[in-house]
């Protein structure tokens, strides 16, 4: 396997930022309670995320380890701010919605985190692939869960997708005719029960492709 | 699965097995459970029976997909122990007489797989089955849940019969207004938000009442016959004394008070203890084994907790009736009152110390 779609898989799947490392779990409970909000969430934690592990990895070599953190932070502030302000320039509905979790990005622990753990060890090619595979996954992770809080809560699916993406992709947005929601979905308890069973889905998947693998020898490791 | 070993027959001590079970306990709370639900029946009809009978078909077979999905070797004995039909029960009570099929499916879900199987299932949930079940419908789907039929001997329209109550229950046929009508919390609620005195709304409130002619839950309101069931339950020692008083006296106390100095603002004793599904709370989902405290003193303090925490919700919060929120929030923090009020170690006082040692001097 190469090493950049060992870094892709461990991104989407292995580490992925909310299923396997819990990470990030405050703005994955707060924002997705529709597909259109945790897409716009993940993507801004993605652009954040890629700049920053480059710049981290950029300036590894000449940050000693005792101030690397407070370095960081401020980067990682700066970049924020950016996407904030672009965010409120060019996205400004779904920003209003969004609102104090865009600027909550900088204490993001999935941010620091890939910085510590990956962007500081490696060079700057494999931390920007690192940064876009880290952000697909916790874009992913949040977008499905607020698909299905949407679709549980309100009846819809990518509701106001057009303001976000732009009005080709206004054929997104499918209204389930005849359901009104249940309201709980939204509220916290259901961002908590969706995480709660796709945590334990994604487990049992996990151990049935171990006992397939596991009862066919597979040629290669023979 | 191999068995466990036991080397040495467990025959040492003199211990007898007093014949009590799951399966019995369950038996007995249901049995308490009859003559309200029986006296349900004849006051809601048809539609009443269809969501009784749904709310435990819904619950045993969430039960059983629960138990299959996570490999339980004891299926079929967890199921006739009668917890998950117990649980459907006591969720048919709480709910709104005439709500529709999916209500009830849905509660079962939620109260079996959510409420209980995801902590681990009998005995290791933390909060009451029925009442998760209970409070995640009342906030998903406020409407039907809070759809209030005037009991039938009160309606001015004929029962209906066994075909038009099954097509209220599958939603075909639409429950009229006429007999529809506010709970006395409701009513209570929405006139002191207008504005107005209790003195002057209560004149048109629906009244208190012990035989429970008035708008309300399908199992909660026949305040006698529940009393019944609560005291079958205390002879048979099924439950205890603790946590029934104090939901009560924790209602009637601070109700009594604020009467007594406000009587246009909040209403009294009589009217909190007899509305809502308070004494129904009070003898039959207080005493639930699994999330109350472990000693006597701790299920006073839980008991006087939710009595008094229904009565704040209920007086000053967003809802008219609060007894199933207090109900969750004193089950979270049993685990704190058990930690506080201990258990006596056997041989020792109160505070840890050996019982035939003097203390010395």
């Amino acid at each position: 396997m190469s090493e950049n779609s060992k870094i892709f898989k461990d991104g989407l799947w292995e580490q992925n930022v909310v299923f396997a490392q819990m990470l990030a779990l405050c703005p994955t409970m707060a924002v997705t309670t529709s597909g259109t909000n945790g897409l716009g969430m993940g993507l801004a934690t993605t652009a954040v995320l890629v700049v920053s592990n480059m710049l981290v990895s950029l300036i590894r070599q000449t940050v000693s380890s005792q101030v690397r953190i407070p370095v960081f932070v401020v980067l990682i502030a700066t970049l924020v701010t950016i996407v904030d302000l672009a965010m409120n320039a060019w996205v400004h509905e779904l920003y209003k919605v969004l609102g104090l979790f865009i600027a909550l990005i900088v204490v993001n622990c999935a941010i620091l985190g890939r910085a510590e753990a990956f962007a500081v060890k490696n060079g700057i090619l494999a931390s920007a692939v690192d940064g876009i595979a880290m952000g697909l996954g916790f874009t992913g992770a949040l977008t499905l869960i607020g698909l299905i809080r949407e679709f549980l809560g309100a009846g819809t699916l990518f509701a106001q997708a057009s303001q976000l993406l732009g009005p080709a992709f206004a054929f997104l947005e499918v209204q389930v005719p005849g359901y009104g929601g249940a309201l709980l979905m939204i509220l916290p308890p259901g961002a908590f029960a969706v995480l709660g069973f796709l945590l334990a889905g994604k487990r049992l998947l996990e151990r049935r492709l171990a006992e397939r693998a596991a009862a066919r020898p597979s040629p290669a490791t023979a | 699965m191999t068995p466990l070993a036991i080397t040495t027959p467990p025959v040492a001590s003199p211990h007898a097995h007093g014949g009590n079970s799951v399966g019995r306990t369950m038996f007995r709370v249901q049995l308490a459970l009859l003559p309200a639900t029986l006296y349900g029946f004849w006051l809601y009809g048809w539609p009443s029976f269809f969501l009784w009978l749904l709310c435990i078909l819904s619950c045993v077979g969430s039960e059983a997909l629960a138990l299959k999905l996570t490999g339980s070797p004891r299926i079929r004995a967890t199921l006739l122990d009668g917890s998950a039909a117990l649980t459907g029960w006591l969720l048919a009570m709480t709910l709104p007489p005439w709500a529709p099929w999916w209500v009830a499916v849905l509660g079962g879900c939620i109260a079996i797989v959510i409420g209980k199987q995801v902590f681990g299932g009998v005995g290791q949930n933390v909060f009451n089955p029925a009442m998760v079940a209970r409070v995640a419908l009342l906030v998903s789907f406020p409407l039907p849940l809070t759809l209030w039929v005037l009991p039938l001997p009160m309606a001015t329209l004929p029962a209906p019969d066994f075909v038009a109550g099954l097509r209220i229950f599958l939603g075909s046929l639409p429950v009229p207004d006429a007999i529809t009508g506010a709970t006395l919390l409701g009513h209570a609620k929405t006139e002191l938000a207008r504005g107005l005195d209790l003195g002057q709304a209560l004149a048109a409130a629906p009244a208190t009442s012990w035989l429970g002619l008035r708008p309300g839950s399908f199992g909660e309101s026949a305040a006698l016959l529940i009393l019944c069931g609560g005291l079958y339950l205390l002879l048979t020692r099924v439950i205890t004394w603790q946590a029934p008083l104090g939901v009560l006296a924790g209602v009637a106390i601070p109700a009594a008070i604020g009467h007594a100095l406000d009587p246009g603002r909040f209403l009294g004793a009589e009217a909190q203890l007899l509305s809502g599904a308070l004494l129904l709370g009070a003898f039959f989902i207080a005493t639930d084994y699994v999330t109350s405290p472990n000693t006597a003193t701790g299920q006073l303090i839980f008991g006087l907790g939710i009595g008094f925490l229904t009565w704040v919700i209920r007086s000053f919060g967003g809802y008219p009736e609060g007894m199933a929120f207090a109900v969750l929030l004193m089950n979270a923090l049993t685990p704190v009152i058990d930690r506080f009020v201990k258990p006596r170690i056997l041989g020792r006082d109160r505070r840890g110390k050996p019982l035939d040692q003097p203390e010395k001097a």
